[in-house]
C-alpha cells in the first residue's frame, strides 16, 4: 500500500494556496473602467502603445473572435480601450479555465488510456492500472470544476464566449444560426450527459478492478472488458463535442471537422506523458517494484508516437486552411500567426522537433531522466497549445504569461498531485488476479 | 568434403565414428519449439561454446540478445538515409516549383520557397520515408550478402518449414559429451560435420 508522504502533501497544498492567492490577485487587479485601462497601457509605455496601433487594423478581420463584445467597434480611442477592457475583464477567466482544462484532460486521456488497455486486453500494462486509476480519480473534482467554469462563461456570467451574449448574437447572423446548438442551456445539459457518462465508467470500472482483487473467477474482468468497450465508443463521440462545445466555440464563426481528433491527440500524449512521470517517480521512491524498464520504454514509445500523430493532425489542420486560404477558416491562424507567432511556433517545436529527436532513439526511452525531460516539454508544449485553442478568442492581443496564468497552472497543478496521489493510496499498487498481471510482470522488450 | 555422421536418440550409447585429423568439428543441432531454443541457447552460452549460426523458418524474439550479437546499426543507417531523402526532397521541390518553372498555384506566390513551404512538407515527408525504407532495405541485402540467384545457405531443408538449427563450434571439446549436453537441453537431433580442409 502506498502512504501519502506527508512532504507531498504539503507540497501540493502549498502549490494549491499560492495558485489561489495568485488567481483572487488576479481577478482583484483587472481593470472595471477605461480610465484604468488607458492608466495602464500608459504605465507600460510604448510597447503598448504599439500593439494598441496593430489592434486597430486587425479589428475588422477578428471583431467578434478577439473577444470584442462591441459588434460596432468604430476605430475611435474609446472603443478601442472598451475593447481592451473587455478583453483584459476575461484575461484571468480564461487564465482559470484553460489550466483547468488542461488538468482536466489529462485525466480523461488517461481514462480513456485505461479503457483500450481493458478493450484491448493487453497484456503489458496490468501493471500500471494503479497508476492509471489515480489518475482517473482526478476527473470527479476537475470534471466538477470544469463544469461550474462552462456555467458561468455558458450562462454569460463572465464574458468568455461571445455567442453566449445576446447583445452580440442579435447583431451576428451566422451566431444566430447557430444558437440552436451554441446556447447555455445546451451546453450545459451536454456537459452534464459528457461528464456524467465519463464519471459513470470511471467509477464502475476502477470498483470493479479493486474488487477484482478479492475474486476468485474472471467475471469482474469480463464485466470491465465490456464496460470500457462501450465507454469507448461513448467517448469517441463525446469528446469531439466536448471539444466543439468547450474549445471551438471561442471562435465561434470559424470550424474545423478534424478539432475532436486534434483535442484528443493532445490529451491523449499528455495522459500518457503523466503515466509515465507518475510510474518513475514512484519507482524512484522504491514503489512499483515490478514495472520494469520495458514497461517505461513502451509509455515512451507511446509518448513519441503520439506526438507524431498530434502532429500529423496539427498540420493537416493547418496546411489545408493555409492552402485553400478561404477567408472564414484562414482567420484563425492569421490571428494565431500575427500576434502569437512566437508560441504558436514554438508550441510545435516542443510538440513535435524536440520530442521527436529526444525519443527517437530505442535506448533513450528507457533512460528515466530522458522520458522526465521529454515530458516536462511535451506538457508545457500542450499547455502553451490548449493556451493557442483559447486565448485568441477571448484576450486576444492583450495576452501575456502573467500572474493569473501561472497561478492557475500552480493552482490546478497541486489540486491534481493532491487527488491523484491521495486515491493512490486507497487500493494496494500491483492488481490482483488480473489474468494478464503475471504476463504484465514478465513483461520485455 | 564433407562428411556427416547422424546420430539419433535412440542410439545414444552407440560410440560416435570420428576421425583423427585436424578437421574444424561443427555440431547441428535441431530444435522444434522457439522456447526450448530460446532455453538452450542460454544453456549453451552458459557452458561457454561458441554458436556459429542458428537458422530459424522465422525470426525469434529475442534470440540475438540470447545469442549476444552486436545491436544491428541499422537504424542509424536508417535515420541517415531519412535526412538524405529529406535533403532530395527539399532541394527537388526547389528546383521544380521555385528555380526551373516558378508556377502559381492557388494564389500561392512561388518565388520563395520558404512561403510556399507547408506544401511541400508531404513531399518530404513522403521522401523521407521512402529513402530510409528502400535504402535500408538495400544495405540488409548487402549486408546479409542476399541478392537475386544467390544459393541458399541453410544447411537443412526444414529450418524453412518448423524446425530449428544450432551450429555450435566443436573446436576442442569432447563431441561425446557435447552431444550429451546439446540432448539434455532439448535438442531432438545432433549430426556432426565435418569441414575437412582440401589440400
Amino acid at each position: 500500500m502506498y502512504t501519502l508522504p506527508n512532504k507531498l502533501k504539503l507540497f501540493a497544498i502549498i502549490f494549491m494556496v499560492v495558485g489561489a492567492i495568485g488567481i483572487i490577485s488576479g481577478f482583484l487587479t483587472t481593470p472595471s473602467t477605461t480610465a484604468e485601462v488607458k492608466e495602464m497601457m500608459a504605465a507600460h509605455g510604448d510597447s503598448h502603445g504599439e500593439i494598441a496601433e496593430q489592434d486597430g487594423d486587425t479589428h475588422a478581420v477578428n471583431a467578434e473572435a478577439a473577444g470584442n463584445h462591441e459588434e460596432a467597434a468604430v476605430d475611435s480611442e474609446e472603443a478601442h480601450l472598451l475593447h481592451t477592457l473587455h478583453q483584459l475583464q476575461n484575461k484571468p477567466w480564461s487564465a482559470l479555465y484553460i489550466a483547468c482544462f488542461f488538468f482536466f484532460m489529462i485525466a480523461l486521456g488517461c481514462l480513456a488510456f485505461y479503457a483500450i488497455q481493458w478493450a484491448s486486453q493487453a497484456g503489458w500494462s496490468p501493471v500500471l492500472f494503479r497508476v492509471m486509476e489515480a489518475i482517473t480519480a482526478y476527473l470527479v473534482p476537475g470534471g466538477i470544476i470544469m463544469f461550474v467554469l462552462l456555467a458561468l462563461s455558458g450562462l454569460h456570467i463572465n464574458h468568455l464566449f461571445v455567442w453566449a451574449d445576446p447583445e452580440v448574437v442579435a447583431h451576428d447572423k451566422l451566431l444566430q444560426g447557430k444558437a440552436g446548438w451554441l446556447n447555455g442551456t445546451g451546453m450545459l445539459i451536454r456537459a452534464a450527459i459528457f461528464l456524467g457518462g465519463w464519471m459513470l465508467y470511471r467509477h464502475f470500472a476502477v470498483k470493479n478492478s479493486r474488487k477484482m482483487d478479492d475474486a476468485t473467477d474472471n467475471r469482474l474482468f469480463k464485466k470491465n472488458f465490456k464496460i470500457s468497450a462501450g465507454f469507448l465508443v461513448f467517448f469517441i463521440y463525446t469528446e469531439s463535442v466536448m471539444s466543439w462545445d468547450w474549445i471551438m466555440s471561442f471562435d465561434p464563426h470559424w470550424f474545423s471537422t478534424l478539432f475532436g481528433w486534434y483535442v484528443f491527440a493532445g490529451m491523449f500524449v499528455c495522459a500518457i506523458t503523466v503515466i509515465a512521470m507518475i510510474t518513475i517517480y514512484l519507482k524512484s521512491k522504491g514503489y512499483l517494484e515490478f514495472v520494469n524498464n520495458s514497461h517505461i520504454h513502451d509509455l515512451a514509445k507511446y509518448m513519441f508516437a503520439f506526438s507524431i500523430f498530434w502532429t500529423y493532425l496539427w498540420f493537416s489542420q493547418f496546411m489545408l486552411i493555409w492552402y485553400a486560404n478561404i477567408p472564414e477558416e484562414v482567420t484563425y491562424f492569421v490571428t494565431r500567426i500575427e500576434d502569437f507567432k512566437l508560441p504558436f511556433f514554438g508550441m510545435v517545436a516542443m510538440n513535435f522537433v524536440f520530442p521527436v529527436l529526444l525519443l527517437m532513439n530505442s535506448d533513450y526511452k528507457r533512460v528515466n531522466w530522458f522520458v522526465i525531460l521529454a515530458g516536462i516539454v511535451i506538457l508545457a508544449g500542450h499547455y502553451i497549445d490548449v493556451y493557442l485553442m483559447i486565448t485568441p478568442g477571448t484576450v486576444g492581443t492583450s495576452w501575456n504569461i502573467g500572474i493569473p496564468e501561472i497561478s492557475s497552472v500552480l493552482f490546478f497543478f497541486g489540486l491534481f498531485v493532491f487527488v491523484v496521489f491521495t486515491a493512490l493510496t486507497k487500493a494496494p499498487l500491483l492488481v490482483k488476479n488480473n489474468p494478464f498481471v503475471k504476463e504484465s510482470k514478465n513483461f520485455h522488450y | 568434403m564433407m562428411r556427416i555422421i547422424m546420430m539419433k536418440q535412440g542410439k545414444k550409447d552407440q560410440h560416435l565414428k570420428t576421425t583423427n585429423n585436424m578437421a574444424s568439428k561443427v555440431i547441428h543441432a535441431i530444435y522444434n519449439d522457439d522456447d526450448i531454443l530460446l532455453h538452450a541457447v542460454k544453456q549453451v552460452r552458459n557452458e561457454h561454446y561458441h554458436i556459429e549460426e542458428i537458422y530459424t523458418p522465422f525470426p525469434v524474439h529475442g534470440l540475438e540478445k540470447a545469442m549476444g550479437l552486436a545491436d544491428t546499426r541499422i537504424a542509424i543507417t536508417s535515420f541517415l538515409y531519412g535526412l538524405v531523402g529529406l535533403a532530395v526532397s527539399i532541394v527537388m521541390m526547389d528546383y521544380i516549383m521555385i528555380q526551373d518553372w516558378p508556377q502559381d498555384i492557388g494564389g500561392k506566390p512561388s518565388f520563395s520557397y520558404i512561403a510556399n513551404m507547408p506544401a511541400f512538407v508531404p513531399i518530404m515527408f513522403e521522401m523521407t520515408v521512402f529513402f530510409a525504407a528502400h535504402l535500408m532495405v538495400i544495405t540488409f541485402y548487402m549486408r546479409s550478402k542476399l541478392w537475386p540467384f544467390k544459393k541458399a545457405e541453410n544447411p537443412d531443408v526444414r529450418t524453412t518449414d518448423d524446425h530449428f538449427l544450432m551450429a555450435i563450434d566443436a573446436g576442442q571439446h569432447d563431441v561425446d559429451a557435447l552431444s550429451k549436453f546439446l540432448y539434455d537441453t532439448g535438442a531432438l537431433e545432433i549430426s556432426i560435420i565435418e569441414k575437412e580442409e582440401d589440400h
